[in-house]
């Protein structure tokens, strides 16, 4: 078979990476504090918030897009309250998409952290309680370097799946070029305008790239580059 | 001096369990908490530590309150000044054996206090090593060096022998005593080994159902003496020998039997034997 890579803008794939780099920094600063809240909390309201977190795995991407396209737009109060006083508009923005991933990506980031934090045995957080380790001293130097291939797993997932992102995007992103118009929402286009070429470009690339993440994550997890580096 | 006075409902296994318990410990002494599993041992140790809420109860350390319920003052972990060793150890696996130590180090202590204790637990060759590469035993090592490193007041051992082998556990039961001697501890010790009890404790309280059911000096309130020995063939532990006699634990009776005509050779204390007369003598056989 003859694979046919046309010369392609290649804007929406920039675009995706960056939006996909952005999200995922942005969701392991969120999301650690969030996962270790989740595992060691005592407090009732965490199954509330486990709940909302586990959401984007189950709703349609659709219905996150548009409610997050009412909540943002300036017609509605948090909207008008983020343009008037940030200045900030997040519909039909940039911003606005990465805060949309962010929640679209967010059991993803937070669900492999949390297990990592459930199954490491609770008296190596006692140990260092009875060494008078203060809780942050705790989680970065005794619990965060033992889930390693949990935050590998983690910050993977989040990448590869904002990459593959479009219900989301389309409904409060559109699809602006060099804005909002990532490589998901080209293939669709490009498909729709029937240019079968460009589209299986995007779609190649796409595909070949999420691949190879995903391979060198189960390598790494799978300890197929021990001693290769050091983690 | 440690003083406590606790009561939890716990959900043990066979139901629920009230533990109710009244402890004075003298400065400078090695108690035991001996009792079969589920008797509430290790819940009083984890309440003293920090690591478990009483329902009720107080904990008075040198006059120094950690715990009580009246005035809703429940002391964090970080703030007792306890060395706790685990059952199954619990070292830092991202640490080497040194990092695990150094982490230990308080704020503002000099990392030079770590030295006699790597000489004292015999460390040295293991000091750059994770712990996954030791053997349960020198874990256990580490384990208490590195409860000691930031100079307890209290040293709290939950069944800190009973994962090891018994050559081990007579090695480490040496290192325990020593620590405890050497840095003048108090020390409160779970164990349901009653030749370990013998061997380290200066008193016990013996536990059933979250209850103290007996105290005292562990001789005089776990075992009774018996002079010559049993009149059938026994199994028993050894748990000291001099020149002239042999101390034996068959079960909870101790045996004291000259060793004339006994070849002692190969005997030491914690070896297994099997005890047994024969006419007027005694015949020792190893086990295992």
């Amino acid at each position: 078979m003859q694979v046919i890579l046309l010369a392609i803008d290649m804007g929406p794939l920039w675009l995706t990476f960056k939006l996909a780099v952005i999200t995922t920094v942005l969701l392991l600063i969120l999301g650690i504090p969030l996962a270790y809240w989740l595992a060691y909390s005592s407090s009732r309201s965490r199954f509330i918030v486990e709940t909302l977190v586990s959401m984007p795995l189950v709703l349609p991407p659709t219905v996150i897009g548009f409610y997050l396209l009412l909540a943002f737009s300036p017609g509605s109060g948090f909207g008008l309250w983020l343009d008037q006083w940030l200045g900030i508009r997040l519909v039909f923005s940039f911003e606005g998409l990465v805060v949309g991933s962010i929640i679209y990506s967010l059991p993803f980031m937070v669900q492999p952290i949390r297990a990592g934090l459930v199954n490491l045995p609770v008296n190596l957080m006692e140990a260092s309680d009875l060494l008078g380790k203060s809780g942050l001293t705790t989680l970065r130097q005794v619990l965060l370097p033992n889930i390693k291939s949990s935050l590998l797993t983690a910050t993977v997932l989040t990448f590869a799946h904002t990459v593959g992102e479009f219900g989301v995007v389309l409904m409060i992103g559109g699809s602006i070029p060099e804005v909002t118009k990532v490589a998901s929402i080209a293939i669709y286009e490009e498909v729709e305008s029937l240019n079968y070429a460009s589209a299986n470009t995007y779609s190649a690339i796409l595909f070949v790239i999420t691949f190879v993440i995903l391979l060198v994550l189960n390598l790494t997890n799978g300890g197929y580059f021990k001693g290769l580096w050091k983690w | 001096m440690v003083k406590a006075e606790l009561s939890k409902r716990l959900h043990a296994m066979g139901g629920e369990m009230v533990l109710d318990v009244q402890l004075s410990i003298e400065k400078g002494s090695f108690v035991t908490l001996y009792g079969k599993s589920g008797a509430g041992k290790t819940s009083i140790l984890r309440m003293i530590a920090g690591l478990m809420k009483p329902d009720q109860g107080m904990v008075d350390v040198d006059g120094v309150e950690w715990v009580d319920t009246d005035e809703k003052l429940l002391l964090k972990p970080q703030h007792r000044q306890v060395g706790f060793v685990f059952q199954d150890y619990a070292l830092f696996p991202n640490m080497t054996v040194l990092q695990n130590l150094a982490y230990a180090l308080g704020k503002g202590q000099p990392s030079s206090d770590i030295d006699p204790l790597i000489e004292m637990m015999e460390l040295g060759d293991l000091q750059h090593s994770k712990p996954a590469t030791l053997s349960g035993g020198q874990q256990q090592r580490v384990a208490l060096a590195r409860a000691i490193v930031p100079r307890p007041k209290l040293l709290l051992l939950d069944e800190p022998l009973s994962a090891l082998d018994w050559e081990i556990r007579q090695k480490l039961q040496e290192f325990i005593r020593l620590v405890h001697d050497e840095y003048d501890l108090t020390s409160i010790m779970v164990s349901h080994d009653l030749p370990e009890v013998l061997r380290l404790s200066d008193y016990v309280y013996v536990l059933e159902n979250g209850k103290v059911v007996k105290q005292g000096e562990p001789i005089s309130t776990l075992v009774s003496n018996r002079e010559g020995i049993p009149r059938f063939g026994k199994l028993g532990e050894i748990l000291s020998i001099d020149a002239e006699s042999l101390t034996v634990l068959v079960d909870n009776d101790i045996w004291t039997v000259p060793t004339t005509n006994i070849n002692t050779h190969e005997l030491h204390p914690g070896r297994k034997v099997w005890i047994a007369p024969i006419s007027n003598d005694v015949v020792i056989n190893l086990m295992d």
